[in-house]
């Protein structure tokens, strides 16, 4: 092994992932404002009134990039949680456990955005759209996590359960989507899809970006400032730990 | 807002409260184990004192 | 050390649990019971005529019949749990997949296979034609091993844990759904005169999907609630 590997593999121990993590959040936030800020900007003052949608389409600048983020961020849950099972660290698992509040927190406002949009566009605050159902399914899923590793006291088993659960919970995530999408072709014929907006003018589409960008940095400071938590909680009777205490 | 108006700032307020309180949330539970490892400290020193 | 193989090791686990179990019949039928009641509380709720139940007659019946799965997955591995017959497994020679795989399939005879059999029996109190009542026990028959197979996986991961069946519903229920949409979506193609072909191979598919996968991943489970 070289002298490279062994520097970088120094910061999968919790105690020197600590201070790094303390240093690198304010980063992720600051540059999570400026993407928001250019995209609101975007959003609000640069693309166009919708020729169908008027300004009300304009919640999709919030809404996509939200659901954009539930689902990458159970992505990366997931992956935290294999290589924690797979190899065995501590961190990995802790930082599935960071990611999972932030993940649920999207999928919510999905869900609600996608109701403020459903609502004046096709006048009901639900309707069983394939993408919305399945968020909600993601939502249960995030939940289901949350409420295991509550429900578990020893960590190191909270940690592994949970692990388990998120794997097979990705797995399912395609097959559920699918069935979902099949479920509401039957059943609505010519649907209502929330995702069916007309050919996108390019602002539209960079204005969904940089907000995607904006939540994507935020949910690392939000995920790196949490895991500080859970780091203190599990290890701060350490010694390193009572220095951090001053 | 064309009318939209409750219905586009109820997105964006709520994703923008929801910015403001999942990071205080945080903050807080940081504080808690803060104080919750500052006691036990304490209570340690105190009983090496009385021992 | 006479190697047993591993038929004859699933064939005495599956013995194994259905004799306790019979020994108690009334947990088993406590399962089946509360699928007639549930099932029967739905034309209550809702009205007599007999148009609309027909129509809601395939999602209600597999409602049911999740909602009666699932309620008997906490005596899985609850028991062998509580008694530490369930370390002793995870001690024996025999490979604990087998094992596992074993309770799984004593599990479905005791709680799954008997909704396929009354529920074509609950199907005439909607007033199902024969065709209907047939695909909807093969829908069941395919379905209730996948929710006795992806159901065990819950009942591995919340063994001897706070909020025990509440907190296993809210893990599995999210994993149930496709299986609910294929089960009664092939009642539903089948009433409304399309094939319910496409469904039930999508069944079967999840079926060997979930026989292949979910013993192994239960114990894995296992393994981690009890090191």
């Amino acid at each position: 092994m070289n002298n490279r590997l062994i520097h970088w593999f120094k910061y999968a121990s919790p105690q020197s992932f600590y201070p790094l993590a303390g240093k690198l959040w304010p980063w992720f936030a600051a540059a999570g404002a400026t993407f928001a800020a250019a995209g609101l900007w975007i959003s609000f003052f640069v693309a166009p009134t919708d020729a169908q949608q008027g300004e009300g389409y304009r919640i999709i600048f919030v809404h996509v990039p939200a659901s954009w983020m539930s689902m990458f961020i159970y992505l990366v849950m997931a992956a935290w949680a294999g290589i924690g099972l797979a190899l065995n660290t501590r961190l990995s698992g802790m930082m599935a456990s960071a990611l999972a509040p932030t993940g649920a927190l999207f999928a919510a406002l999905s869900l609600w955005t996608g109701a403020l949009w459903g609502k004046p566009m096709w006048g009901a605050w639900w309707v069983w759209d394939a993408r919305l159902t399945s968020e909600l399914i993601l939502l249960f899923l995030y939940l289901g996590f949350l409420a295991l590793q509550a429900a578990i006291d020893d960590p190191r088993r909270a940690d592994k359960a949970g692990a388990l659960l998120a794997l097979v919970g990705v797995v399912n995530v395609p097959i559920i989507y699918f069935s979902v999408k099949w479920w509401n072709t039957l059943h609505q014929g010519a649907s209502v899809s929330l995702t069916k907006a007309p050919a996108m003018a390019h602002t539209m589409l960079w204005g969904m970006l940089l907000m995607a960008l904006a939540f994507w940095m935020y949910a690392i400071a939000a995920a790196l400032a949490r895991v500080r938590c859970i780091i203190l909680e599990r290890e701060g009777h350490s010694a390193w730990a009572k220095h951090e205490l001053e | 807002m064309g009318g939209y108006a409750f219905y586009v700032w109820g997105s964006f307020g709520v994703t923008a409260l929801a910015f403001v309180v999942e990071p205080l949330l945080i903050r807080k539970r940081r504080r808690d184990i803060l104080r919750t490892l500052r006691r036990e400290r304490e209570a340690e020193e105190a009983e090496e004192m009385n021992a | 050390m006479k190697r047993i193989s591993t038929i004859a090791v699933l064939a005495a686990v599956v013995r194994r649990d259905l004799t306790i179990a019979l020994r108690q019949k009334s947990e088993v039928l406590t399962t089946l019971f509360f699928f007639v009641i549930v099932a029967s509380l739905f034309p209550l709720g809702i009205g007599p005529e007999a148009a609309l139940l027909r129509r809601i007659a395939p999602g209600i019946l597999w409602v049911g019949a999740l909602l009666a799965a699932m309620l008997s997955l906490q005596r899985l591995f609850a028991a062998d749990y509580a008694d530490g017959s369930l370390e002793q497994m995870l001690l024996s020679p025999a490979p604990l997949g087998v094992l596992v795989a074993g309770k799984i399939l004593a599990h479905w005879l005791l709680a799954g296979l008997p909704l396929v059999l009354m529920a074509p029996v609950l199907g005439l109190q909607f007033d199902l034609d024969g065709r209907g009542l047939a695909i909807l026990a093969l829908s069941l028959l395919l379905g209730t091993p996948i929710l006795s197979l992806v159901g065990a996986i819950g009942a591995a991961l919340t063994l001897g844990v706070r909020g025990g069946g509440v907190l296993l519903s809210l893990l599995i229920l999210p994993l149930y759904i496709p299986v609910l949409i294929f089960g009664a979506g092939a009642v539903e193609a089948d009433a409304a005169g399309l094939s319910a072909a496409g469904h039930l191979s999508l069944l079967a598919a999840m079926l060997t999907l979930a026989a292949f996968f979910a013993p192994w991943v239960t114990t894995a489970a296992l393994r981690i609630g009890l090191e």
